[in-house]
């Protein structure tokens, strides 16, 4: 028996491998609930009426998913160009402060002209903080992994500082948590009663464009060649620094965007627990989508669903909520080995 | 108090050394890693797991160096599934990496919440006490600081030893570092490129996860939640400021360990001046410099995050 590399890979195969990795993810962790001692089964309901069972269920699914699809964007346009951004949350949290920083009463607009500013002033905030570490890799070769990492923490300790200092709200009854976003920047609620946000459709849209972009145009054309093969890509006349820091500045905004919605659209004000982690688990959402953009738009509903179905199981059958993390972990890992049945097949012989 | 006073307090020193331990033994798992050509950034989740899993071990009534070797099998099982992914099956060593550290903390949360229902203080072990070297421990300041350390210290420093004369003397640190440096040329002696690199991976991770384990069992005598902080990243910065070098990696380790002891000592003189989380933020932003400061003649082993496939060039 041997593997031998696939000319090429049948579209069955690369749509199925994801499922089969999520069916997979879900037995492993099944073995988890046996030894917390609940009925998988009822316990596996529990968690799907949770994320999709109700009307209300499924809005807060598209609702957790918003920032998942920015942040699984932001992962997946920055890996095909082999620019390892795992500073997603980071990111995400200079978004949200450069909401709070202009969109707190500092400038007034109308609506139509005030959200596309937050966007993309929140943007620009996430973009910059990336252009830092790639900055840094393409002139003094320093490695991206281990500076966009560390730069989460220091973002986050200075969102800290910002929260206990300058930008405590006095209204909050001493929680760390700034003023609120003005009226004229809160993005519409799409559904009554429910606390799903225009963000969501952005959030699409977003996936939308970046997919064009990597699809059709030349940029996106170059963002892939950078990634397959950086000495071809240069001597085929690619410009290498040209087309990393576009990598890193689309990367960093779509991840600065999540910041916004989640400022914007769904608490209304920064807090420190604004994302718990929406910046690391949108690289396993962008795994899961096989680094493909509209792909993502189903990762992060999926894994949006993980999370609140795991909430309410958690409730329901007192099995700690960590079980979601667990999921997606098992789920990133299952769908990176099944890569090997989609680009190999097994021989006899 | 004076800052120049400071250097000379007993207290500063051993703060350091204590400090340096979990960073020596996490820097020298990432670096036998690395050597054999796997970047292991399951670093920060196995340290995780390491401290959960020792402190668990000995709140069920184990004692503290069972713990210690229970945390180092999590650790390399967890390397071996590591090495699976990205040795065996060659693939992304970075998404790999990513995946394992997820995979690691959130069954640290797991299994504590599942074992400690209901628990919101956590509860307390007995931690390895001080143990003070004869004769030693009596050399003025120089005795304190360095010879009454926890035992597990001691292991730190001795390892760097033993690490650096593995790698540069015997006949398997030769392997390790060919297989970091020119697999093909390993293959073509006989020796199996992925048993070396797999076996790099599951010890290095056994002394991450035993760098983990050091913060429950020795300095601290509970595990909570968060309480790596980014310290298996810092490790890996350590690595490439070390120059895949065990000894230049205990250094990097004892500077790194000296500045946060003196961060903590001046935040606590000055802290009406510059806002504590500044002071914080100090640990990670050192080691950015550090890796600016180095990257540019660092030397990666040559066929690191390059997978290995038999048979093809």
């Amino acid at each position: 028996m041997r593997l031998e590399p696939r000319e090429e890979t049948p579209v069955w195969l690369s749509a199925s491998a994801p499922l089969a990795a999520i069916v997979l993810a879900l037995t492993l962790c099944s073995a988890l609930i046996v030894w917390a001692g609940a009925p998988v089964i009822d316990a596996y309901l529990s968690l799907a009426s949770g994320a999709l069972g109700s009307r209300f269920a499924l809005s807060e699914t598209l609702t957790r998913a918003t920032p998942l699809i920015f942040t699984g964007l932001a992962a997946a346009v920055a890996f095909r160009a082999k620019l390892w951004n795992i500073g997603g949350e980071g990111q995400l949290y200079a978004g949200a402060m450069a909401v709070t920083w202009l969109g707190t009463g500092a400038l007034t607009m109308p609506p139509v002209l005030m959200i596309p500013f937050l966007f993309l002033i929140g943007a620009i905030a996430g973009g910059l903080l990336l252009l830092v570490p790639t900055a840094l890799k393409i002139y003094l070769k320093v490695d991206e992994v281990v500076t966009t990492l560390l730069l989460n923490f220091v973002v986050l300790l200075f969102v800290n500082f910002m929260l206990f200092g300058p930008w405590k709200d006095p209204l909050a009854m001493g929680w760390p948590q700034a003023a609120p976003v003005i009226d004229e920047g809160v993005l519409p609620l799409l559904v009554e009663k429910t606390r799903l946000h225009a963000g969501f459709i952005l959030a699409l849209l977003a996936a939308l464009l970046a997919w064009a972009l990597m699809r059709f145009t030349r940029w996106g054309y170059e963002i892939r060649a950078v990634g397959l093969n950086p000495q071809a890509a240069e001597f085929a006349g690619v410009p290498m620094t040209a087309t990393v820091v576009r990598t890193a500045l689309i990367s960093g905004g779509l991840a600065g965007a999540a910041g916004v919605c989640e400022v914007a659209g769904l608490k209304g004000y920064l807090t420190l627990d604004l994302s718990p982690g929406f910046g690391y688990t949108g690289i396993a959402v962008a795994m899961l989508a096989g680094l493909h953009p509209l792909g993502v738009i189903a990762a992060a509903i999926f894994i949006a669903g993980i999370y609140n179905g795991a909430d309410s199981m958690s409730r329901a059958m007192d099995i700690s909520n960590y079980l979601a993390d667990v999921i997606t972990a098992t789920a990133l890992l299952a769908v990176l080995a099944s890569a090997l049945f989609t680009r190999y097949r097994l021989r006899a012989g | 108090m004076d800052v120049v006073d400071l250097f000379l307090t007993v207290g500063f020193w051993a703060a350091t050394v204590r400090m340096a331990t979990p960073l020596i033994f996490g820097t020298l798992g990432e670096l036998i890693c690395e050597r054999a050509g796997v970047l292991n950034l399951g670093i920060e989740g196995i340290m995780t797991i390491g401290a959960m899993s020792a402190w668990m071990w000995v709140y069920q009534g184990g004692d503290l160096w069972t713990a210690t070797l229970f945390a180092a099998m999590v650790g390399a099982s967890f390397g071996l599934l590591h090495a699976g992914f990205s040795v065996y099956m060659g693939l992304s060593q970075h998404v790999t990496g990513i995946g394992i550290t997820l995979l690691a903390s959130s069954l640290s949360y797991f299994v504590f919440r599942i074992m400690l229902p209901g628990v919101t203080t956590p509860p307390k072990i007995e931690p390895f006490a001080p143990l003070p070297i004869p004769l030693l421990a009596d050399i003025p300041v120089l005795g304190p600081a360095l010879f009454i350390q926890s035992p597990l210290t001691y292991i730190a420093l001795s390892l760097v030893g033993v690490v650096a004369y593995i790698l540069y003397r015997t006949p398997v640190g030769l392997a390790v570092r060919m297989v970091g440096e020119n697999p093909m040329a390993v293959e073509a002696q006989g020796i199996d490129v992925f048993a070396v690199r797999t076996g790099a991976v599951a010890v290095g991770s056994a002394l991450m996860a035993v760098g983990g384990a050091f913060l429950t069992i020795s300095v601290f005598d509970a595990f909570y939640f968060q309480m790596i902080n980014g310290r298996g990243w810092i490790c890996v910065a350590l690595v490439i400021f070390a120059s895949w070098r065990p000894g230049k990696a205990l250094l990097g380790a004892f500077l790194f360990a000296a500045f946060d002891a003196l961060q903590i000592r001046v935040q606590q003189a000055s802290s009406s001046l510059i806002p504590y989380q500044f002071y914080l933020m100090m640990p990670y932003l050192l080691s950015i410099v550090a890796l600016i400061v180095m990257s540019r003649r660092a030397a990666y082993p040559k066929a690191l995050l390059v997978p290995f496939r038999r048979g093809e060039r």
